[in-house]
C-alpha cells in the first residue's frame, strides 16, 4: 500500500506540476546545483547505499560522472530511491532529471512514455535459479512450476512469452517487494525464482544462507538493455546523459584511466586530445564546457573501472563481463566516435 | 427509539445560491485539474485514455475463478484481480461476522477464563498492523507446510507449500466432472486449489477484523438497558434464552452501522494482499502500470473499483439495517 499511495501522490505531481520545457533541465540544474538522480532502492552492483548513506553502484557511478560533468562535481547528487512502479512517474513529472536505475529499453517505454533511453550501460539478460536438490539442470524442465517473480519489471511479460513459447504451462507468484519475493523463494513456496542474472548472482552472493545449495540455470530467456532515461523534449539535455555515458566508454576504449587521465591530458593521441578538450572544445556543442568528459572520468573512471569496482573483480559479485565488454574485445559496448 | 422526524428545513434562495456556487467551484476545479492533467500529458508526449485496455496483457496470473491466458486483454486481468479481490472479501466478510460476533459475546461471558482470552485475542490482533500480521501468517505458511515432494495427503486433500488442493468440477467437453488433485513433478495440479497467499491473506483479514468487530458487538451487547436483561429474568428465561430473544435483536440495530464498517475496511485492506504475492486487483494494476506506463488511468480504476465495491456493500448493509430497524406503526 505504502508505494501505492507513493504512487498516487507522484500521479498526483503529475497532474499539478508544470512540465520542464525543452532545454531547461540543464539550467534548472545549474540553478539548483545538483542533479536529481532516480536510483533503486537497494540493488548490489548498481544502487545500494552504505549505513552511512553513500551511494555505491554502476548506476550510481553513471549520475555521479553526468553530475561531474555538468557541475564539475561527483558529489553534487541528490539520491531519490524509487520502486519499479514509482520509476517512470517520478521521471514523467521532473521529481528526478535523471532515471539511473536498472531500466530496460523497450519499445512500449521508448514509444509511449514521453522519455528517452539514452546510451545503453548494461546489458543483461533473465535467468533463473533453482535449488540444487531439484536436479533441475534448464528452464525446459520448469513445466507446472511455480515461480516466484517480483512485480513491476518487464520479468513477468519474459517469463510468459518464454514459455508460451515453448508451450509449458508455468505459474507465476507475484510479490510487490523483492524481499518478500526472495523470501518466499528461499522457503521452498516456488521451485525458482526468475529475475535478470546480474541480480540473480547478487542474490546468490549476499542472500543465500548457503550458496552452494542454489543453482542458476544456464538459459538467458530475454534481452535487458539496461540505459538511463531522461524526459523527451528536452534534447539538450538527453544529449549530455547520453554523451557523458559515451565518453566513459571512450576513455576505456583508448586507455584513459582515473588513474592516468591527468597525464593522458598532454598525450599525442587526437582521440584523447578531443576527448579531453586539450584540442577541439566538444564541450561547447553539448552547451558544457571543454573539460566535461576529463572531470567525468577524473570522477568515477572509465566504463570498464566502474564495472570492475562495481560488479566485477574488484566487488563481492564477481560477475564477468560477458557481452559487457568493449566491442573490440568481443563484448557488445561501444560509444560512437567523440569527434 | 422515537422515528419523530425534523422539520424538513426550508431553503430560502440565498441558501439555494450558495450551493449552487459551492457546486460550480467544485465542478470547476474538477474540469481544470482533468484538463491540465490532459494538457500535461499531451505536451510531454504521453498518450493518455483507456483504449489500452483491450490491448492484450502479456503477463501470466498465477491464480484466479476463471482461467485467464496471457493473451487475453489486459480489461480481463482487471476482472480477474477484481474476482480475486472479491474471493478473498466475501469469505472474509462472513468469517468475520461468525467469529467477531463469537468474540464480542465471549468478552461479556461470566466464565474469567472465555473472558479473559476474548480480551486478550483482541488487545492482540488489532494492535498489531495489518501488514505485518499478513507478512507473518504468509511465511509461517510458507516456512510450516511441507515441500511439495513430501505433500501431506488426507484423502483427497493435498496440503503442500503449494497450498490446500482438493477435488473440484470441472466443465469439461459439455459436462461437469470432478476433478481430483494429482502430484505433479513439481507441484500439485488438477483440481482446486487454496494457495498459501489466499489462505495468508484470509486468516490475516479475518482475525485482524474480527478483533474490531467483536468490539462493535460488545459495545452493542452492553448498550442494551439492564433493565431488560433483569426483566427477562424475572419472566423465568435462561441466560441464553435471554440473549437470543431479548438482547442480540436489540443489539443488533446498534451494531448493524458500526459493522458496516468494519466490513468496507475489510475489503478496503485486502488490497494489502499485493504484499504476499496474492494476485488481487491491485497486484494486477500494479504490473498492468508497469507494463503500459498508464499511472493515472491504473490509479482511478483502482480507486473507481474500491469506491463501488464500498457503495454496494454500503447499500447492501443499509437495507439490512432498515429491515432490522424497528418499525413502530
Amino acid at each position: 500500500m505504502k508505494t501505492s499511495l507513493k504512487l498516487a501522490y507522484a500521479a498526483l505531481l503529475a497532474l499539478t506540476a508544470l512540465p520542464a520545457l525543452a532545454g531547461k533541465t540543464l539550467d534548472a540544474i545549474r540553478q539548483r546545483g545538483t542533479v536529481t538522480c532516480g536510483v533503486s532502492t537497494g540493488l548490489a552492483g548498481f544502487s545500494a547505499a552504505d549505513s552511512r548513506g553513500n551511494w555505491s553502484g554502476l548506476d550510481v557511478d553513471v549520475c555521479k560522472a553526468v553530475a561531474a560533468a555538468v557541475l564539475g562535481d561527483a558529489r553534487k547528487v541528490k539520491w531519490t530511491p524509487v520502486s519499479s512502479q514509482q520509476r517512470f512517474t517520478a521521471l514523467q513529472s521532473g521529481e528526478v532529471d535523471l532515471l539511473s536505475r536498472n531500466t530496460t529499453w523497450t519499445l512500449s517505454r521508448d514509444a509511449a512514455l514521453g522519455l528517452s533511453f539514452t546510451s545503453i550501460v548494461f546489458y543483461d539478460g533473465q535467468g533463473f535459479m533453482v535449488t540444487r536438490k531439484s536436479g533441475i539442470a534448464s528452464a525446459q524442465q520448469l513445466k507446472n512450476a511455480e515461480i516466484c517473480v517480483q512485480s513491476g519489471t518487464t520479468t513477468e511479460k519474459n517469463l510468459n512469452d518464454y514459455f508460451a513459447a515453448r508451450k509449458i504451462k508455468v505459474k507465476p507468484v507475484v510479490f510487490e517487494s523483492f524481499e518478500a519475493s526472495l523470501k518466499a523463494f528461499f522457503s521452498g513456496r516456488c521451485q525458482a525464482y526468475t529475475t535478470d542474472a546480474s541480480s540473480l548472482a547478487a542474490i546468490l552472493q549476499r542472500e543465500a544462507h548457503n550458496p552452494g545449495d542454489y543453482q542458476i540455470l544456464p538459459e538467458l530467456i530475454s534481452k535487458e538493455p539496461m540505459a538511463p532515461v531522461v524526459r523527451r523534449g528536452d534534447d539538450e539535455w538527453f544529449a549530455i546523459v547520453k554523451w557523458v555515458v559515451n565518453a566513459l566508454i571512450a576513455a576505456e576504449e583508448e586507455g584513459v584511466t582515473q588513474a592516468n587521465v591527468e597525464q593522458q591530458k598532454s598525450s599525442a593521441n587526437p582521440a584523447v586530445q578531443r576527448l579531453l578538450g586539450t584540442s577541439e572544445d566538444t564541450g561547447k556543442l553539448l552547451g558544457l564546457d571543454r573539460q566535461w568528459a576529463y572531470r567525468a572520468v577524473k570522477a568515477v573512471g572509465n566504463y570498464g573501472e566502474i564495472f570492475e569496482r562495481n560488479l566485477g573483480s574488484g566487488s563481492s559479485l564477481k560477475l564477468a563481463r560477458g557481452a559487457n565488454r568493449l566491442w573490440s574485445q568481443g563484448g557488445l559496448i561501444y560509444a560512437p566516435p567523440i569527434r | 427509539m422515537s422515528h419523530a422526524r425534523p422539520p424538513k428545513p426550508r431553503l430560502d434562495r440565498r441558501s439555494l445560491l450558495y450551493q449552487a456556487l459551492a457546486i460550480a467551484a467544485l465542478l470547476g476545479l474538477g474540469a481544470f485539474l482533468f484538463a491540465n492533467t490532459a494538457d500535461n500529458l499531451h505536451r510531454q508526449g504521453i498518450p493518455s485514455g483507456f483504449g489500452f485496455l483491450l490491448d492484450p496483457a502479456g503477463f501470466g496470473i498465477g491464480e484466479g475463478l476463471f482461467p485467464f491466458a496471457a493473451g487475453d486483454a489486459y480489461w480481463q486481468a482487471f476482472a480477474a484481480g477484481l474476482a480475486n479481490t472479491l474471493r478473498v472479501a466475501l469469505p472474509g466478510i462472513v468469517l468475520t461476522t461468525l467469529l467477531g460476533t463469537a468474540l464480542g459475546v465471549g468478552r461479556q461471558s461470566r466464565n474469567i477464563l472465555l473472558r479473559g482470552l476474548c480480551t486478550a485475542y483482541v488487545e492482540l490482533f488489532r494492535n498489531i498492523p495489518l501488514l505485518l500480521q499478513l507478512l507473518a501468517w504468509y511465511f509461517v505458511l510458507a516456512d510450516l507446510l511441507p515441500a511439495v515432494a513430501d505433500a501431506r495427503q488426507l484423502g483427497y486433500l493435498y496440503l503442500s507449500k503449494s497450498g490446500l488442493a482438493f477435488p473440484a468440477p470441472v466443465w469439461e467437453s459439455g459436462r461437469l466432472l470432478l476433478e481430483f488433485p494429482e502430484r505433479n513433478a513439481f507441484s500439485i495440479g488438477g483440481g482446486g486449489t487454496l494457495t498459501p497467499e489466499f489462505l495468508a491473506v484470509l486468516l490475516g483479514l479475518v482475525l485482524y477484523s474480527s478483533a474490531y468487530l467483536a468490539e462493535t458487538v460488545r459495545s452493542g451487547l452492553q448498550a442494551v438497558p439492564r433493565g431488560q436483561v433483569e426483566a427477562a429474568a424475572a419472566l423465568g428465561l435462561s441466560r441464553r434464552q435471554t440473549l437470543r430473544r431479548i438482547v442480540l435483536p436489540q443489539a443488533l440495530r446498534l451494531i448493524i452501522p458500526p459493522a458496516t464498517n468494519q466490513f468496507l475496511n475489510l475489503t478496503k485492506n485486502s488490497s494489502l494482499a499485493v504484499a504476499v504475492g496474492y494476485p488481487d486487483l491491485v497486484s494486477i494494476a500494479n504490473t498492468t502500470l508497469n507494463q503500459t506506463g498508464r499511472a493515472i488511468e491504473c490509479i482511478a480504476l483502482i480507486m473507481v473499483v474500491y469506491l463501488a465495491l464500498s457503495l454496494a456493500t454500503a447499500a447492501l448493509m443499509g437495507w439490512f439495517n432498515h429491515r432490522a430497524m424497528l418499525h413502530q406503526g
